[in-house]
Parts: C-alpha cells; sequence; structure tokens
C-alpha cells in the first residue's frame, strides 16, 4: 500500500458524482443533496446513485471549485452558536474515540474563559495518520482541503479567535500549503510536519511535536482542554471531522441528521482495504451502516473473508457478518470504526499469524517512555509470534491472557489499552485457529503444518 | 473529593520504591514498575487512595527519584464519562 495510490483510488469511487458537479456546469450552493435517510441497508442498494458530501467537489477541489460546490460562506458568521449546532448534529470525533465534538470544544472554551487572564485557546486539525491502514485523512486533505480549513476557522472563531494549526504528514503539507494560499483569511493558520510514526497523531504527542519538535505523547496530569499548547486550553481535532465542522456550519443539524441513524449521525470516511484484487478506497458511508454492505461496497464478498478488522490496530477482529458500523450499541453486533479503518482478511490468511505480525509492529510502534507499555507489548509480541510460528505449549495463552491484564491502562497513552484490546479480539474471532496452533498445526498458507 | 496518586509512566524507571512505601495500594509488575491492586482502567494510572494511606503516599511522591508521582485533588468522574482530548 504505497500512500500515492490512494487518492486515484479514491477518485474513482464518485464517478457519478464528479460528472454531477463538473457536467451541468451550475453553481450548486445548497447542500449536496444525500438520499440515505435510515442509514442501514440503503447503501447497498442504492450506492451507484449515492451522492458524497465531504468529497462532493470532487478529485481535487481548488478554492474555486470548492465555492462551487459548497457555496460561499463566512466561517465567522457561525460564531458561539457552532458548538449548540455541533451538539445537535450529534457530531462525534472521526479520528478515533468517537468523543462528542462539542464537548471536547466546548471543555476547552470553558478554560479559556476561567482566571484573571483568560488564555486563547488553541485548535489543531490533526491529519497525522500513522495507522498503516488508514489513508482517508490525507485522501480527504488532498481532495478537500478547503472544507477542513473552512471547519478549523469555524471553530477557531467559535472559541473567539483561537489559534489555528494543521499537523499532518509531508506528503499532504504541499497541497494544504498552496489551499492556505489561494483562499482569504487563512493566512494564521500555521502548519507543522507529522513525523511518520504511529503514535505521532495521538493528541498530546501533536501538542508535544508542536511544542517541542518531540511527537511522542506526554504524560497527562491536566487535560488539553485545560492545559495544552504552550499551556493554552487546546482542541485537538481530526481533518475530517473538522470538515463535517464545516458542512454543519454551512447547512445545519438537521441536515446532517439526514444521513446515519439517530445515535450515529452523518456520514463517515472509511479506509477499506482487503485481499488483492480488491483496490484502496476511501469510501462515505452513513452512521450504523451495514459492514456487510460497506466490504460490498468495495468490491467484496463478505462470504470470501474470514474476518475484518474494524478501527485498525487498535480495533478489534470481527466476523464479516451482521455487523453494524457505529461507535455506539450493544458489544456483539457492533463493530466500532475508531479511526474509520476497515481491513478485511482472506480465508487462507491466518488469523494468528496475521495479529501476531500487527503487535508485532505495535510494540515496535511504542514511544518507549512508559515501562509497562515498553516492556509488556514486545512480551506479548513475542508470545504470539511463538503460537504462530507453531510452539506447542497450551499456557502460552494464559500468558498472554495475563501480559494484556498486566499492560492494560499503564502508559501516557491508549497504546497499551489498543494493543490489548486488539489481541483479546483476536483470541475471541480466531479461538479456533489458536487452538489449532497449540495443537501444532495452521490452517493459513505458510502455517505450521500447512 | 477524591486523592488520587498520580504516576507519571513516562518518567517512572521502575525501581519500585513506591510500591515498598505503598504496599497496600502498589504491587510491582514483571519489570518492576508498579501496578495498582485491584485496579482498572484510568485508575490503574490516577490510583484513587484511601485516607489511611494518604501520608504513605505523600512520602512516595517526596522520595521517588524520578519526580514520577503527585497527588491530585479530584472529583471522582462519572463511570462512562470519557477524558476529552485523549
Ligand atoms: S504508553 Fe507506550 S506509546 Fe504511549 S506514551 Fe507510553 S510508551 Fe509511548
Ligand atoms: S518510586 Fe517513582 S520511579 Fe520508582 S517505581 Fe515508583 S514511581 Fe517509578
Amino acid at each position: 500500500m504505497s500512500p500515492d495510490i490512494h487518492p486515484q483510488a479514491a477518485g474513482d469511487i464518485y464517478p457519478q458524482a464528479a460528472r454531477s458537479v463538473h457536467g451541468d456546469g451550475t453553481q450548486t450552493a445548497h447542500p449536496p443533496a444525500h438520499p440515505n435517510n435510515i442509514g442501514q441497508d440503503v447503501i447497498r442498494q442504492d450506492s451507484s446513485r449515492r451522492e458524497p458530501r465531504l468529497l462532493a467537489a470532487g478529485p481535487d477541489a481548488g478554492w474555486e471549485q470548492h465555492l462551487d460546490t459548497f457555496g460561499h460562506w463566512d466561517p465567522q458568521a457561525a460564531g458561539p452558536g457552532l458548538l449548540e449546532a455541533l451538539a445537535a448534529a450529534g457530531l462525534t470525533g472521526r479520528g478515533g474515540a468517537a468523543f462528542e465534538t462539542w464537548r471536547k470544544a466546548s471543555a476547552a472554551a470553558g478554560s479559556g474563559r476561567k482566571g484573571l487572564f483568560p488564555a486563547r485557546p488553541v485548535v489543531i486539525a490533526n491529519g497525522a495518520e500513522g495507522e498503516p491502514l488508514s489513508f482517508k485523512d490525507r485522501t480527504l486533505l488532498a481532495r478537500a482541503p478547503h472544507l477542513v480549513i473552512d471547519g478549523l476557522l469555524a471553530m477557531a472563531a467559535a472559541l473567539g479567535g483561537a489559534g489555528m494549526y494543521v499537523y499532518a504528514q509531508a506528503a499532504s503539507l504541499p497541497r494544504i500549503q498552496q489551499a492556505l494560499t489561494e483562499r482569504p483569511g487563512a493566512r494564521k493558520i500555521r502548519v507543522v510536519e507529522a513525523p511518520e510514526t504511529f503514535i505521532s497523531g495521538e493528541s498530546s504527542a501533536v501538542v508535544n511535536m508542536i511544542a517541542n519538535g518531540i511527537a511522542v505523547p506526554m504524560d497527562q496530569r491536566r487535560r488539553l482542554s485545560e492545559s495544552g499548547l504552550n499551556g493554552r486550553p487546546t482542541v485537538v481535532v481530526n481533518v475530517e471531522t473538522l470538515a463535517q465542522v464545516a458542512l454543519i456550519a454551512r447547512y445545519g443539524a438537521q441536515w446532517f441528521r439526514q444521513a446515519g441513524t439517530s445515535t450515529d449521525t452523518g456520514t463517515r470516511l472509511v479506509s477499506v482495504s482487503g485481499p488483492a484484487p480488491v483496490r484502496d478506497v476511501v469510501l462515505e458511508v452513513p452512521g450504523g451502516a451495514q459492514l456487510s454492505a460497506v466490504l460490498q461496497e468495495a468490491g467484496m464478498d463478505p462470504a470470501s473473508l474470514s474476518a475484518v478488522l474494524v478501527g485498525g490496530y487498535h480495533g478489534r477482529w470481527v466476523r464479516p457478518a451482521a455487523h453494524v458500523l457505529s461507535p455506539v450499541g450493544p458489544p456483539d453486533g457492533t463493530a466500532r470504526p475508531g479511526a474509520g479503518v476497515i481491513h478485511a482478511l482472506d480465508l487462507q490468511i491466518c488469523g494468528v499469524q496475521a495479529t501476531a505480525r500487527i503487535v508485532t509492529y505495535l510494540a515496535g510502534g511504542s514511544a518507549r517512555q512508559c515501562g509497562p507499555c515498553m516492556f509488556g507489548l514486545p512480551a506479548m509480541a513475542s508470545v504470539l509470534n511463538r503460537i504462530a510460528g507453531g510452539e506447542i505449549n497450551s499456557r502460552l495463552i494464559f500468558e498472554l491472557d495475563r501480559l494484556g491484564r498486566m499492560v492494560s491502562s499503564r502508559g501516557a497513552c491508549r497504546h497499551p489499552e489498543g494493543t490489548t484490546g486488539l489481541v483479546s479480539s483476536a483470541l475471541e474471532v480466531f479461538a479456533a485457529d489458536f487452538r489449532a496452533h497449540l495443537s501444532g498445526y495452521c490452517a493459513g498458507p505458510g502455517g505450521v503444518a500447512a | 473529593m477524591t486523592t488520587y496518586l498520580h504516576i507519571d509512566w513516562t518518567s517512572c524507571d521502575g525501581r519500585g520504591l513506591c510500591t515498598e512505601l505503598l504496599p497496600a495500594v502498589l504491587a510491582r509488575d514483571d519489570w518492576g514498575y508498579p501496578v495498582a491492586r485491584g485496579k482498572v482502567g484510568r485508575e490503574r494510572t490516577d490510583v484513587p487512595l484511601r485516607d489511611a494511606d494518604r501520608e504513605a503516599a505523600q512520602e512516595a511522591v517526596f522520595l521517588c527519584p524520578k519526580l514520577a508521582l503527585s497527588l491530585l485533588e479530584r472529583t471522582p468522574p462519572k463511570p462512562e464519562q470519557r477524558t476529552p482530548g485523549r
């Protein structure tokens, strides 16, 4: 998966919408239509006619094209009412934690107003995507940078003129810089390069990088919303979340809620990848979409898959059947999208080996600051690799479980929890494969007895 | 208000002085780092203290060679309430 193919792959997803925008030649200064009122299942029947929201302006939207598609609008106009609109819209963060965006912003606004000399808050647009299976944020930044900037300007205005930063990896920077120069009102936005490490997008790592040039998480005795960048109340917001903010600021909460379900409103971008020849694609799917429908839209047959990694390396393995993609809902039957990663595993591939590879990667991705993470994750990876490698020792499972319980929630960031969550889902979903391994054979190619 | 013992994992080097001062609160893991006994989730990093443990905790804060410990006074968060910005 090289990053340069992603924008191209994404460019082909909405051929019809792109035509409708360019073809009629008229200015569409109204919200892009979105016929999915119910969200679930509709996506399958409707996918060819479905019009995107975030990527509505076409494959590489410059300033003029952006205005043609979304209409003229003043980011200042939203004002403090914006946070209310975000609450009414039910927007949640699209970067992983799915925290309500208005709460996060209000916390910073509240801290900023406290005290004798109120501190001006800071808003950081976070486009760092350290997750190897995620590419929706860089696709969005390449295709619709102005929507992200709109959202950043609106959010900063709503917080009473907050300082503004865009934080993204090197490949995204030229497009962002260009977008900042071709539009008015964006001169005050500073751009900071994110290193390409797994952990560089963690909120306190983002603040640490901008403040000190070190992209590793900081101990958070106080919350970022109280004391973040240079001690100022700080909100780190995922770039897709900001693009959604821009749409809500323009068209309102009710329009936003026309897609998705009552508990998972609006749409979200997902980075979908799977076994060859399936191409990596970015899809915009309504809240509460069926996982199987999303897989089909990406060109896969759910029946031909053994498992799907939802939410990325800090996510969970699930069976492709009957799961709804949503941050809220009953644990069985709901797959939390996290940072919007959906990665399908071939029936031929051994889940134990796939998990061992990922956990090895995550152990290497530890910022090596916190003991339980620095020692615990490599220990977990080593046990998994021993199981994957065919060691017949049933105690290894208990050891894996013990290590998981030992490291979880003990670190400056959620890296240990994210990793143990993934492992526990593997133990559940690949239970049969683990049993097979521990009795000396493996169902996958390259396996112990294959 | 509850007093919490905050462990800064980025500073702690796991020599275990705190676990000696607070044996009822902290155990040691495989590598010598403190583990809050019987706690899950956030409470393993911000460890709630009983009044009886406060004095020993204060001492641990003073004696920790890495300045990795501190005391926090906070109203306990409602269950389910997640920390923004994390
Ligand atoms: S928990 Fe791990 S990844 Fe997170 S700051 Fe500590 S060492 Fe780094
Ligand atoms: S005394 Fe300080 S450095 Fe030593 S284990 Fe405890 S917290 Fe870590």
